[in-house]
């Protein structure tokens, strides 16, 4: 275990052979949960066991042994551990229990033996599964993200899970788990394979395991490993990025924790949280009890939300990288995100009325891949920016769209709060009041360097960039009212996603221009793009 | 019935067509003129995809084939029969004589939607542009959807019983949004199938990523 585990921790994991996960992933993935209801079980039967023991062992009259649990009534359901000891089957009990912990010992060997990886330089395959085999192959073009994910128990282990998302409807391919190390060091092979720069010449950028390796091999006695091995953890854990020409220099956004709480406080889900506290206010007061049963749950579900959004931002950064924008958060389970160039298909910054006297938005992206349902980890993974100012949008806009000038600055700030056919937007007419009375002025649509940009929202003040190169389809519509208005709604198509690129309200033949021109933009711009191997062109350039 | 249509290619009043950018109001009417794709693309001249070869334009909006009337209208008889004679018995069984107007107030929406049913079908329209294609429909609720050919990634033939009978095909479109749904209802087969190889042609020679 010593020699070859040690070389398997700074093996190259992306040079097109299988792989194994860490040992210790099956503990992580379900050992812990058998281990748990194992615990749980013996802590419930602890006093039977116990008194079966000492009566076992303790120097007890023969004919008392038998007699002494004395609760049994004959009834196996109630107390089978009775039943055991009065009917003499200890021994059988005993190498039933054996059996059964070494058949999920060693299923859950069996499993991680045969779960294996490999990375070529054209796809990620994953082979899993004891009796039904499954092959997974994730197309390394078609990669739309990879997220290193660290939750507590895994670093504490030093392990971390590896989830690339690629473009189709839940096409995730997730290793889990890595050592943490190892996993960062994968995920940059991936990159750079995705790239499709040559591997030859990034293999040298890799030295960070190689002090490791040589630390590792000149330590002597047990105690200096030992020492070495916390150390190391805990050097993990104060900085979830490990190798440092692959942590990104600096965020550009930072996340004051007063607003990180302020924000949540303020959020739409303040509201309903006060509802429930005055239900059940009037509940106590009116003693209805059942109103407690009912709705206390429900407070209990928001609390744990609004903590779970609020530590999922704390130690927020997002900073760009050659490979992609990375997004971190986290401060006991960690995440880790990084979207390769020209993966995002539409970026929203939205900005609810409470968040308003701060100057508060909140943005989020649609990316290929995503579920239909939104989980929770799909929102994780779309929410860029949990709370942030007008600035913050700006940079963060800046990262996804690098070729950003002054006048998409303007565009962009008339975006989030103007109004009115100003910096360049294309406004609905006064006519739209009868659609949509308070949002009408700020109704808009401005076309720059590639990007259209949509305004819309009063309640919810929201500026959405779509890049055209990534429009699906474009189509205006016109029910009866908007035909008599002479109006038409204005939508781009993208991927699924929580961003919705829709125009309540265009002035008829605005509506029409910007379609033919919408149209034959996004075409021209396909053309032009780099497309999946961003490394290619980034070198032809 | 294997009689041939002739190809539908005629003018047809076209609401939606893309009027000239109206100035209103005598301010500069804001431009949608594309920037980036009037200047050359000499930025990137080393990629490879090379846009092929133009298509000719469509001049005017192609229609569906007049005989797609006879599906829908198969469609909503056979949808609102069932509804009525549900509600029928209901009533009967039921002894409650609301049940029976409901049934008569279904018929009679029926029955316009049938009549209305010709023009509805002959607002279906498509256009074969020279990097997109352009449908439209509705006469009510009016919608018209550009898909370039690059985003098609499934172009797919569905034949419906009715269809079959009558030699029709729907021709889908999908595109990696969902919101796209794109369906090109009661095309002849043959003119169905050509079209959708030629739509495969050109989704290949204009394949762009996601």
């Amino acid at each position: 275990m010593t020699d070859t585990g040690r070389r398997a921790r700074v093996r190259d994991l992306a040079d097109g052979e299988w792989h194994r996960l860490h040992p210790a992933s099956p503990l992580l993935r379900g050992g812990l949960v058998f281990l748990a209801v194992l615990g749980f079980v013996l802590a419930n039967l602890r006093e039977r066991v116990v008194e079966v023991f000492l009566l076992l062992f303790a120097p007890v009259a023969p004919e008392e042994r038998f007699e002494a649990p004395a609760g049994w009534n004959g009834d196996w359901a109630e107390d089978p551990i009775g039943g055991i000891v009065v009917n003499g089957l200890i021994g059988w009990a005993l190498a039933g229990l054996a059996v059964v912990i070494v058949l999920v010992i060693g299923g859950f060997h069996l499993a991680w033996r045969m779960h294996t990886f490999r990375v070529t330089s054209e796809a990620l395959e994953v082979r899993s599964g004891i009796l039904f085999r499954s092959h997974r192959s994730a197309r390394l073009d078609r990669v739309q993200g990879i997220n290193v994910n660290r939750p507590l128990f895994a670093r504490l282990f030093g392990t971390a899970k590896l989830d690339v998302s690629v473009a189709g409807q839940s096409g995730n391919v997730d290793l889990s788990y890595l050592g943490s190390a190892q996993a960062d060091r994968l995920r940059a092979d991936l990159l750079r394979l995705a790239s499709g720069a040559r591997r030859a010449a990034a293999s040298d950028a890799g030295p960070a395991t190689a002090p490791d390796a040589a630390g590792e091999a000149a330590s002597g006695t047990l105690a200096a490993r030992a020492g070495q091995l916390v150390g190391r953890r805990v050097d993990e854990f104060r900085a979830p990025e490990l190798d440092p020409s692959l942590a990104p220099p600096e965020s550009v956004v930072r996340l004051p924790l007063p607003r990180v709480i302020a924000s949540a406080l303020l959020g739409g889900s303040m509201i309903w949280f006060a509802v429930l506290v005055a239900v059940i206010a009037t509940g106590v007061v009116t003693g209805a009890p059942w109103v407690l049963f009912t709705f206390v749950p429900a407070a209990i579900g928001l609390v744990s939300y609004l903590w779970s959004r609020i530590t999922k931002s704390l130690r927020y950064s997002i900073a760009g990288t050659p490979d992609g924008v990375r997004i971190g958060s986290g401060l006991l389970s960690t995440a880790n995100q990084t979207i390769p160039p020209g993966r995002v298909h539409a970026i929203e910054a939205t900005q609810w009325l409470l968040w308003r006297p701060f100057g508060w938005w909140t943005m989020r992206i649609n990316v290929a891949g995503q579920s239909l349902t939104p989980t929770n980890d799909g929102v994780q993974r779309t929410l860029v920016l949990p709370v942030g100012t007008a600035d913050d949008v700006r940079r963060v806009v800046g990262l996804f769209v690098p070729d950003a000038d002054d006048v998409l600055a303007v565009r962009l700030a008339s975006g989030l709060t103007g109004s009115g056919p100003s910096a360049g937007f294309t406004s609905a007419p006064r006519r739209a009041a009868w659609i949509r009375p308070f949002s009408w002025r700020r109704v808009g649509l401005a076309v720059h360097g590639g990007l259209a940009l949509l305004r819309r929202g009063w309640l919810v003040r929201s500026a959405i960039l779509v890049p055209l190169a990534r429009m699906q389809s474009v189509a205006i519509a016109a029910g009866p009212v908007r035909r008599a208005l002479g109006l038409a709604s204005l939508r781009i198509h993208t991927v699924m996603g929580p961003v919705t690129a829709e125009l309540p309200a265009l002035d008829r033949p605005d509506a029409d221009a910007a379609f033919e021109s919408l149209a034959a933009e996004s075409v021209a711009r396909a053309l032009r793009d780099p497309g999946e191997r961003w490394g290619v062109t980034a070198d032809a350039r | 019935m294997p009689e041939r249509d002739e190809p539908m290619i005629e003018p047809v009043p076209a609401p939606l067509a893309a009027p000239e950018p109206v100035v209103d109001g005598g301010e500069p009417a804001p431009s949608f003129a594309p920037s980036g794709a009037t200047e050359p693309a000499a930025g990137a001249p080393a990629l490879a995809r090379v846009p092929a070869a133009p298509r000719e334009v469509d001049a005017a909006w192609r229609r569906v084939s007049p005989k797609h009337v006879v599906v829908e209208v198969v469609g909503s008889v056979i949808g609102s029969g069932i509804t009525v004679a549900a509600l029928l018995v209901a009533a009967t069984w039921l002894d409650f004589p609301l049940l029976a107007w409901a049934a008569a107030a279904v018929g009679a929406m029926a029955l316009v939607a049938i009549a209305l049913e010709p023009r509805r079908v002959r607002s279906i329209g498509y256009r074969l542009r020279a990097d997109d294609l352009v449908f439209r429909r509705g006469i009510m609720f009016q919608r018209q959807v550009a898909v370039p050919y690059g985003r098609m990634q499934l172009v797919d033939i569905t034949r419906g019983p009715v269809s079959r009978a009558l030699g029709l095909a729907d021709l889908k479109f999908v595109t990696a949004a969902a919101a796209t749904a794109v369906t090109l209802p009661g095309l002849p087969l043959e003119e169905a199938e050509r079209l959708r190889d030629e739509l495969v042609a050109l989704a290949e020679s204009r394949r762009a990523g996601l």
